[in-house]
């Protein structure tokens, strides 16, 4: 073996276990990846959220309707999930738009904003939903 | 010397742009509209109508909406490029959406002019 003979021990990358355990995506990867899901969230439940408007909109027992059907549990869930998901694609898209105009490139500041993006929508979704019920 | 001359329809630069356009558009609406629901008292149907029968907010909201579908085109279209390889369920789906989207816009209309 090679590494056997040159008395050196490579690194072992992509193995599952490593996928799983060692390699940490960086707070940046996160706020991406999670934009994208929570984008992906938003879209698909995009007919739904427009349902609940139409409804409690058209007329006021049809409002009355919207507010017992989003009173229980799992809607209150599912509308708490969206509640993140929007601050999260709101938060997280200001922080791309000032990456775009090259602000806060550098690898501390965009760490540091990345924590900041992640911590400041799970607060506002905190509020919000303390609010809302 | 070599003269680069950009050829193409550019749609990759005008999706991008767009796609951050809309995004200012609809969080200058989201922050106005929170505004405007936590400022006042308890949301009862009265003042919830209210708030979307009023002109400016309809047009607003119509604004938003537009922003909405071409937004989500942009990026519902990256993420079908990116994980969706086979050209004829990629079409497929993107036609899926397109649909979606420009149902909603008409819903929209219907909802704020009814």
């Amino acid at each position: 073996m090679a590494n056997a003979a040159s008395g050196k021990t490579r690194p072992k990358y992509l193995s599952l276990p490593a996928l799983l355990f060692e390699i940490r995506l960086p707070l940046p990867g996160w706020v991406s990846i999670l934009h994208r899901i929570s984008g992906l969230l938003l879209f698909l439940a995009l007919v739904w959220l427009l349902a609940l408007l139409d409804r409690s909109l058209a007329s006021e027992a049809g409002f009355d309707a919207v507010r017992h059907y989003a009173g229980r549990v799992p809607v209150k869930l599912a509308l708490l999930v969206l509640v993140w998901a929007y601050c999260h694609h709101f938060c997280a898209g200001i922080r791309f738009l000032f990456l775009d105009l090259d602000r806060g490139v550098d690898k501390t500041t965009s760490r540091l904003t990345a924590g900041i993006v992640i911590g400041v929508s799970l607060a506002l979704t905190a509020g919000l939903g303390v609010m809302l019920w | 010397m070599v003269e680069r001359i950009v050829v193409g329809a550019h749609y990759g630069l005008r999706d991008w742009l767009a796609q951050r356009i809309t995004a200012a558009i609809m969080a200058v609406y989201t922050v106005i509209l929170l505004a405007m629901l936590l400022g006042g008292g308890p949301i009862s149907y009265a003042v919830w109508q209210d708030l979307f029968m009023q002109g400016w907010m309809r047009v607003a909201t119509l604004l938003f909406a537009a922003s909405l579908a071409w937004h989500a085109w942009v990026g519902m279209r990256d993420i079908l490029m990116d994980y969706v390889k086979p050209a004829g369920v990629r079409l497929t789906l993107e036609v899926a959406v397109l649909l979606v989207l420009a149902g909603t816009l008409g819903w929209t209309v219907q909802i704020l002019w009814r």
